[in-house]
C-alpha cells in the first residue's frame, strides 16, 4: 500500500463516520428539535433506530484515528497539537451524547429525570458536529502554519486557534450540522414509513425538505467564506480539472433527493441524499489533494512506515473477513422490516 | 542458579538495546548507570510547556486511565456472567437466570457505552497530549491498536444483538452472540495491554540517531512482556467484576435472603471468584519473576529494595525513605524476594542503586500500590477460599451453601471493592514505576508531552466531567438493583 491509498481509505472512513454516526448526530438534532402533535412519538423513533447502532457506527473515527497515528505518526502529532482545543472540545460532546443516551435508555429512572438525560443527549448531539466541523475546517483552511527543525522534525508553529477559530470553519461546523441532520431526517422518514407511520414519516419528510434548502444555504456560505479564508481549498475546489463534475453531480443528486422527496419517494430519497453527502465528502477529499493539513503537509511527509505500509492490508484484509459479515448481519437484523 | 541473576543483569540492557550495533554505542552491562549510557533520550527541541503542564498532563492521563479501566473491566467480565446466566436458564429452565441475564446486560450496556466514550478520549488524548510520543511510537504501537479496534467493533455489534435481539434471535444464536460479546472484550484488553507492555519493554526497531527506523510492527507487538502482562490484566478483571458483583448481590440477598435470583447471581459469581482469583495469584507470581528479570527497577521501587544484594528479603509494608535509601517499618522476610523471584534464595536481585537517582521512579508511590495490590489479592483468595470451602459443605453434608450464611455474605460485601482498588494499585505500579519513562531506555515522559499551555484547564474539565459520569453510574446501577429486588 501506498501512503495515498491510505489516505483515499482515510476518506472512505470518513464518509462511512458521515452515513452513519453522522445520522446518529442528527438524530439528536431532531430530539431537540422535536415538536408538533407527535412530539414524543419523534423522540421515541429516534431512540429506537439510534439504540442497537450507535456504538458501532462510532468505530470509524476510532478506525480514523488509528490509521493516523499508526500510518501518519507526524500528521497525527502535528493536527492533534494545532487543533487541541476543538478536539477536546468534540470529545466532550461525545462523552456527554454516548453517555446521557444510556442514561436515558436504561437509568431506569423516573420520566421527568429521562426527559433531562434526553436533553443533555440532544443538546451534545447539536454540538459535537460543529466543533468537528471546525476541525475539518481547521485542517482544510491552509492556515495551520509549520516549520521543520534541523532534525527534520515537523511541528506546527501558528498557536492553537489558527485555522479552527475562522468564519469558514464556523461555516463547515455549520454545514456539517446541516448534513447530519438531513441524513437522520431522511433516515428517520423512511423508518417511520417502513413502521407504517405515514403522519411520523411526513414529519421527517418536511424536515428533510426544510434540511435541503438550510445545507444549500450554508454550502453557498462555505464556498464564500472559503475563498476569503481557505484560498488553497476554493482553488482546488472550483479550479482543479475535476472539480465543476464533482459539484454539477453533487447539485444534481441533492435536486433529485428533493424532487424525490416532494413526490413521497422516501427510499428513493434517502439514497439520493447518501450519494449527494457522500459526494461532499468525496470533493472535500478531493480537495485537500493528498494533504493532511493544507497546503504544507502531504502524506508523503507524514511520516509513513514503509513496514506498516506493507502490513496494513493483512490486517485490514483479516478484520474485514471478520467484520463486514458481522456488520451485515447486524443491520439486517435491526434495519430492515 | 548463579546463571540466572547473571542473566538477569544482562538481558535488561539488550531489552533496552535493540540497534545498539547500529547506533554503534558500546553496551556497558556492568556499569551502575547503563540505562542512562545507552540511548540519546529523544528531546523536543521547543518546550512551549513548564512543568506544571506535564504534571496536568500526566494526571489527566492517569485520570482518564483509571476512569476508563473501571468501564472497561466490565465490559470484558460482566459479558461472560450475562453469558453464564442465559445458559443457565437454557439448561435448567430457571426463570429467575433468564431475568438475571435481562438485568445484567441492562447494567452491562450502560457500563460499556462509558466504556466506549471514554476509550475514545484517551485515543486521542495519546496526541491531544503526547504528541511526540505518539509521532515515533505510533508506528509501533499501531498493530495491536488496529486489532483492538476490530475487536471493539466485533464487541459492539455482538453487543447490539444481544441486547436488541432477545425477541429476533434463536436462543442459540442469542447465547452466541453473548459469548462473542465476551470473547471479543478479552481480545480487546489483551491488544491494548500489547502496547503498554511495549511501553515496558521496547522492541521491534533500529534505534539510529535518536530516530526508531527498520520498524518490526509484529515484533512490536509480541515483545516480552506481552504475555505476562496480558495475562494479569485480562485476569484482574474477572477477579475485580466478580467481587464486585458479589458484594451487591449480597448487600442485595441480606436484605431478601430468598430471593431466588440474587441467589443465582451470587453463586455464579463465586464460582468465577473461585477460578478466577488463585490463576491471578499465580500469574502474578509469572508477572514478578519476570519483572525481576527485565524490569529490575521497577521491581526494586515496588519492593523497596535500595541496594543490589543476595539474599534479598521480600519486605512486606513499610514505607521507603528515599533520602535515607531505606525502607522503613517493614516486616522483612530474608531470602523470600530472591526466592520468589529467582527461585533460589541465594540469587541477587536488583536494587535501585543499579540505575542513577534520575532514573528513579517515584519509589514511595510504586511501593505503597504494589503493597496495597498484593494485599488485596491476598485478601480475596481468602476470601473467595472461605467460600469454597462453605460450598463444598453444602455439598457434602447438606450445609446451608454460602449465599444463606449472613456472616459470608457480610463478608463478600466487605471484599466488593478489593479487586478494583487492586487494579488501580497495580496500573499505578505499572505506570508510576515505569517513569521517568514512556518509553524505557528510550524517551522521557518529559519529552513526549505536548506544548499546549494551561492543561491544567483540560485536565479539571475532564475530571468534573468523569466524576459526575462516575455518581450518575453509580445511582443508575443502584437503581437496577433495587429494581431486581422488587421483582424479588
Amino acid at each position: 500500500m501506498t501512503a495515498m491509498h491510505v489516505f483515499a481509505l482515510l476518506g472512505v472512513a470518513v464518509g462511512l463516520y458521515v452515513l452513519t454516526a453522522g445520522a446518529d448526530f442528527g438524530g439528536g438534532v431532531w430530539d431537540l428539535l422535536a415538536g408538533g402533535p407527535r412530539r414524543e412519538r419523534q423522540r421515541e423513533l429516534i431512540a429506537d433506530a439510534i439504540a442497537p447502532i450507535w456504538e458501532v457506527n462510532h468505530i470509524w473515527m476510532i478506525f480514523v484515528v488509528v490509521m493516523l497515528f499508526s500510518v501518519f505518526p507526524d500528521g497525527f502529532a502535528v493536527v492533534t497539537t494545532a487543533l487541541h482545543i476543538p478536539i477536546v472540545l468534540a470529545l466532550v460532546g461525545i462523552v456527554l451524547r454516548g453517555s446521557a443516551f444510556v442514561f436515558r435508555a436504561y437509568g431506569l429512572q423516573p420520566n421527568q429525570t429521562r426527559a433531562r438525560w434526553g436533553q443533555v443527549f440532544a443538546w451534545a448531539s447539536a454540538a459535537t458536529p460543529v466543533f468537528l466541523g471546525t476541525i475539518v475546517g481547521g485542517v482544510s483552511s491552509g492556515a495551520i502554519e509549520l516549520r521543520w527543525d534541523q532534525r527534520g522534525i515537523v511541528h506546527p508553529s501558528s498557536g492553537f486557534l489558527t485555522g479552527w477559530t475562522t468564519p469558514f470553519a464556523l461555516a463547515v461546523g455549520g454545514f456539517a450540522l446541516a448534513l447530519f441532520a438531513l441524513l437522520a431526517a431522511v433516515y428517520l422518514a423512511r423508518e417511520a414509513e417502513l413502521g407504517g407511520e405515514s403522519a411520523l414519516a411526513d414529519d421527517f419528510r418536511r424536515r428533510a425538505l426544510l434540511t435541503e434548502l438550510v445545507a444549500f444555504v450554508l454550502a453557498l456560505v462555505v464556498l464564500w467564506r472559503a475563498r476569503i479564508d481557505a484560498p488553497q481549498l476554493y482553488a482546488n475546489l472550483l479550479q482543479a480539472p475535476w472539480s465543476i463534475p464533482a459539484q454539477l453531480l453533487t447539485a444534481a443528486l441533492a435536486g433529485a433527493a428533493i424532487v424525490g422527496l416532494l413526490r413521497n419517494r422516501l427510499m428513493l430519497a434517502r439514497i439520493l441524499v447518501m450519494g449527494q453527502v457522500a459526494c461532499v465528502v468525496l470533493g472535500w477529499g478531493l480537495a485537500m489533494d493528498g494533504h493532511l493539513l493544507l497546503p504544507d503537509l502531504h502524506v508523503d511527509q507524514a511520516g509513513a512506515e514503509p513496514a506498516v505500509l506493507a502490513a496494513l492490508p493483512w490486517v485490514l484484509l483479516g478484520g474485514s473477513l471478520l467484520f463486514a459479515p458481522a456488520l451485515v448481519w447486524l443491520f439486517r437484523v435491526f434495519k430492515q422490516a | 542458579m548463579v546463571v540466572t541473576s547473571a542473566v538477569a543483569r544482562q538481558d535488561l540492557p539488550r531489552a533496552r538495546c535493540d540497534g545498539e550495533h547500529s547506533s554503534g554505542r558500546k553496551l556497558t552491562p556492568d556499569s551502575s548507570d547503563h540505562v542512562a549510557g545507552l540511548t540519546i533520550p529523544i528531546q523536543v527541541e521547543y518546550k512551549g510547556s513548564g512543568m506544571d503542564d506535564l504534571l496536568a498532563a500526566r494526571s489527566q492521563m492517569a485520570m482518564s486511565l483509571a476512569f476508563h479501566i473501571l468501564f472497561a473491566i466490565a465490559g470484558m467480565a460482566m459479558p461472560l456472567l450475562m453469558v453464564l446466566a442465559e445458559r443457565r436458564h437454557q439448561r435448567t429452565g430457571d426463570p429467575a437466570a433468564l431475568e438475571l441475564a435481562k438485568r445484567w446486560a441492562k447494567g452491562t450496556a450502560i457500563l460499556f457505552a462509558v466504556g466506549a466514550v471514554s476509550g475514545t478520549v484517551l485515543s486521542f488524548e495519546l496526541g491531544l497530549l503526547w504528541p511526540e510520543f505518539m509521532r515515533h511510537a505510533g508506528p509501533l504501537v499501531g498493530m495491536p491498536f488496529s486489532l483492538e479496534g476490530f475487536a471493539f467493533f466485533l464487541e459492539a455489534i455482538f453487543l447490539g444483538l444481544y441486547l436488541y435481539g432477545w425477541q429476533r434471535l434463536s436462543p442459540r444464536v442469542h447465547l452466541a452472540t453473548g459469548i462473542g460479546v465476551a470473547a471479543c472484550g478479552l481480545l480487546s484488553a489483551i491488544f491494548v495491554t500489547s502496547v503498554n507492555a511495549w511501553m515496558n519493554e521496547p522492541t521491534g526497531f533500529d534505534f539510529v540517531d535518536g530516530e526508531f527506523t527498520r520498524i518490526r510492527p509484529w515484533q512490536a507487538m509480541f515483545n516480552d512482556a506481552f504475555f505476562s502482562q496480558a495475562l494479569h490484566v485480562s485476569l484482574s478483571a474477572y477477579v475485580a467484576v466478580a467481587f464486585v458483583v458479589m458484594g451487591i448481590h449480597a448487600w442485595a440477598l441480606r436484605r431478601n435472603p430468598t430471593s431466588a435470583l440474587h441467589r443465582t447471581a451470587f453463586r455464579l459469581a463465586l464460582g468465577l471468584a473461585l477460578v478466577s482469583t488463585p490463576a491471578q495469584i499465580v500469574s502474578g507470581d509469572l508477572s514478578s519473576k519476570h519483572i525481576a528479570r527485565h524490569q529490575p527497577v521497577k521491581l526494586a521501587a515496588a519492593e523497596g529494595l535500595f541496594e543490589t544484594q543476595t539474599r534479598a528479603p521480600l519486605s512486606i509494608g513499610g514505607l521507603p525513605d528515599v533520602e535515607a535509601r531505606e525502607l522503613r517499618y517493614a516486616i522483612e522476610i530474608p531470602g523470600a524476594l530472591s526466592f520468589m523471584t529467582f527461585s533460589d534464595v541465594d540469587a541477587e536481585v536488583a536494587g535501585l542503586d543499579s540505575v542513577a537517582p534520575e532514573l528513579w521512579p517515584p519509589v514511595g508511590v510504586v511501593h505503597v500500590a504494589f503493597q496495597i495490590m498484593v494485599a488485596c489479592g491476598f485478601a480475596m483468595l481468602a476470601v473467595a477460599g472461605l467460600g469454597g470451602l462453605a460450598w463444598i459443605d453444602a455439598r457434602w453434608r447438606g450445609r446451608p451453601p454460602p449465599w444463606e450464611r449472613r456472616w459470608y455474605l457480610m463478608l463478600a460485601l466487605l471484599a466488593a471493592p478489593l479487586g478494583l482498588i487492586a487494579i488501580e494499585a497495580g496500573w499505578t505500579v505499572t505506570e508510576v514505576g515505569r517513569q521517568p519513562w514512556v518509553i524505557v531506555g528510550y524517551m522521557k515522559t518529559a519529552d513526549a508531552v505536548t506544548p499546549m499551555p494551561q492543561l491544567v484547564v483540560p485536565f479539571v474539565g475532564f475530571t468534573l466531567l468523569y466524576v459526575f459520569l462516575g455518581v450518575v453510574v453509580l445511582v443508575l446501577l443502584k437503581n437496577h438493583v433495587l429494581a431486581t429486588e422488587g421483582k424479588r
